[in-house]
């Protein structure tokens, strides 16, 4: 055994030259992609935390002089107080909405094997195929009809179409994740199939439904054409941006920016462990 | 045991119900609206969007933007996501940090992007500082075409490349280890081994982002809109103007049936040309 390995020493140190000069590389790379997206954040939230009159100086500092008179201006913009509050209000009727009707769907996928299951997935996996921001052009007058137009009811409804699909789908794996005979243990118990979810089931899905809620908020929250389309008085701060963008000034965009990205970040923090479970299930 | 049976009927009722009242009929909507004018079947609403003067440059941005934005990052996608399949220390936060862009608005990142290409922003004073220049640039100026080409392709790379790793680092994990150790056996370098192993087997994955991806590049708008304003017409900033500004909603339903067409058309040719056949499934 010894006489082996002494003979060809040479092979094995190459290769943990080649493993070493290998994980340099990847570190490199790593240290590179990290800069390529954190920097760009780095300095929206520079010019955020700068003064008006910095943020139109130039030549540009790369650390920023903690000046709140950008974001003091942005928030006591007319309007900026009420598209944040509309903001939040879309975004939660998506939220409520797309769990509150994806996660029974996700439910009646993951238990049970009926007539017409197919049909059901073709039409949720086809929204991927459609340019969903698109049908606000189509609801605008549908909604004028019905009294909906400008209003946050109005605007979730569209932002649920674009949720719903993720929240049939990720709840469909956490529900498929959790084992039947968990239930079947509870309703041998004596628990009807109501209370064996509810006791059971339920508990065991939370962190996962809360974490695809909490994506359903951002999507709302991120999404600009349909808000902009369907909003006028009421509009949602992405709608306020867009609409505004040809004549605010590059502070007031800047503190907007910074105003959709903090919030964002921080879902988006939340629910990172859950990223693969969202994503991993977009194979099948 | 009746109950059992409507069970799930009932459960999935309000899903379907909802897709069918706000995805399926609007779409129809949108037909009519497109192939009609004051009530009467007609191509007029098509012939103003293709002879309007704009048109050809508008087509013409979109897909090039598409045609070199979505190769960019699907290659970035494969990078990164090869990358956090092989690190074992710092996995998630690394992941975290690749996968931000993902929960960011375009309009967000558009602006994002304006902080470095803006005339008093931070590439100029970069360049100045550097001595590269004297004074700042208007990169986004009429004049710069080619730059807000550029700024607008760096923008959309930055911001979409997230979806397409996290779904490929999802799809990565499902290639079972063995595959791997067998190429590795049989002495196929890292290169073949990807080459030959893991993109076959993504198959699936690369499928499903790609068709995500692209249609998203169609739909490009709050990116252009903050970097470029009107400077950079796209199909889907055209669909907002007509709409919103010229108030003639027959010509936005027949820029939304074109986006529409487009993307199923893309939809379709990658569900055949990455088609994986039945038996060689995992």
């Amino acid at each position: 055994m010894t006489a082996v390995t002494n003979d060809v020493p040479a092979v094995p140190a190459t290769v943990t030259d080649a493993r070493k000069a290998g994980s340099g590389l990847m570190i490199a790379c790593i240290v590179v992609l990290c800069v390529w997206v954190l920097l760009p954040i780095y300095l929206l939230l520079v010019n955020a935390l700068s003064s008006p009159a910095e943020v139109t100086s130039f030549p540009k500092r790369i650390i920023p002089s903690f000046d709140f008179g950008s974001l003091s201006f942005f928030l006591n913009f007319q309007g900026v107080g009420k598209a944040l509050w509309n903001s939040v209000a879309v975004a939660l009727l998506t939220m409520v909405l797309s769990i509150g009707i994806g996660a029974p769907a996700g439910y009646a996928l993951s238990r049970f094997d009926f007539p017409g299951k197919e049909a059901f997935r073709f039409l949720v996996l086809m929204t991927r195929a459609f340019p969903l921001p698109l049908l606000a052009l189509p609801l605008a007058v549908l909604f004028i009809r019905t009294g909906l137009d400008d209003t946050a009811f109005g605007l979730a409804i569209v932002h649920t179409t674009l949720s719903l699909p993720f929240a049939v789908l990720i709840t469909f794996s956490l529900f498929s994740g959790i084992p039947v005979e968990l239930e079947e243990a509870a309703w041998t118990l004596g628990c009807n199939r109501w209370q064996a979810f509810r006791k059971v089931v339920l508990p065991l899905a939370l962190p996962g439904i809360a974490a695809s809620a909490v994506f359903a908020f951002t999507i709302s929250w991120n999404e600009v054409f349909a808000a902009a389309v369907l909003t006028i008085e009421n509009r949602t701060l992405t709608a306020f941006l867009l609409q505004s963008i040809n004549v605010s000034p590059l502070y007031l965009k800047f503190a907007g920016g910074a105003a959709l990205v903090v919030p964002a970040l921080i879902f988006i923090f939340a629910v990172r462990r859950y990223l693969f479970a969202m994503w991993g299930i977009a194979n099948r | 045991m009746r109950s059992t049976k409507a069970l799930p009927y009932f459960l999935l009722a309000p899903a379907t119900v909802f897709l069918c009242v706000f995805f399926l009929y609007p779409f129809v909507l949108v037909a009519i609206d497109a192939f009609t004018k004051g009530g009467a079947v007609t191509l007029d609403n098509f012939r103003t969007m293709t002879s309007n003067w704009k048109f050809p440059e508008t087509l013409r941005n979109t897909m090039l933007l598409a045609a070199i934005v979505v190769p960019i990052q699907l290659v970035m996608a494969l990078s990164m996501a090869t990358i956090v399949s092989k690190l074992s220390a710092g996995r998630s936060a690394i992941l975290y940090i690749f996968a931000i862009p993902l929960g960011l608005s375009d309009l967000a990142a558009g602006l994002i992007w304006l902080t470095i290409f803006e005339q008093s922003g931070f590439l100029n004073s970069w360049l100045v500082s550097l001595g590269l220049i004297d004074k700042p640039i208007m990169f986004l100026g009429y004049q710069n075409k080619l730059v807000i080409f550029i700024a607008v392709v760096l923008a959309e790379v930055w911001r979409a490349t997230a979806i397409m790793m996290v779904i490929l680092v999802a799809g990565m994990g499902l290639i079972p280890k063995e595959y791997h150790e067998a190429a590795e056996v049989f002495g196929a370098s890292p290169w073949k081994r990807f080459i030959k192993v893991t993109l076959p087997l993504l198959k699936p994955s690369l499928q499903t982002a790609l068709i995500l991806r692209v249609i998203l590049a169609f739909e490009v708008f709050a990116v252009v809109a903050a970097l470029a304003g009107t400077q950079f017409p796209v199909l889907m900033g055209e669909t907002y103007h007509w709409q919103f500004t010229l108030q003639d909603r027959g010509v936005a339903a027949a820029f939304a049936m074109l986006i529409l067409v487009i993307s199923i058309a893309f939809t379709l040719l990658l569900l055949y040309l990455l088609r994986v056949p039945k038996e060689a499934r995992l």
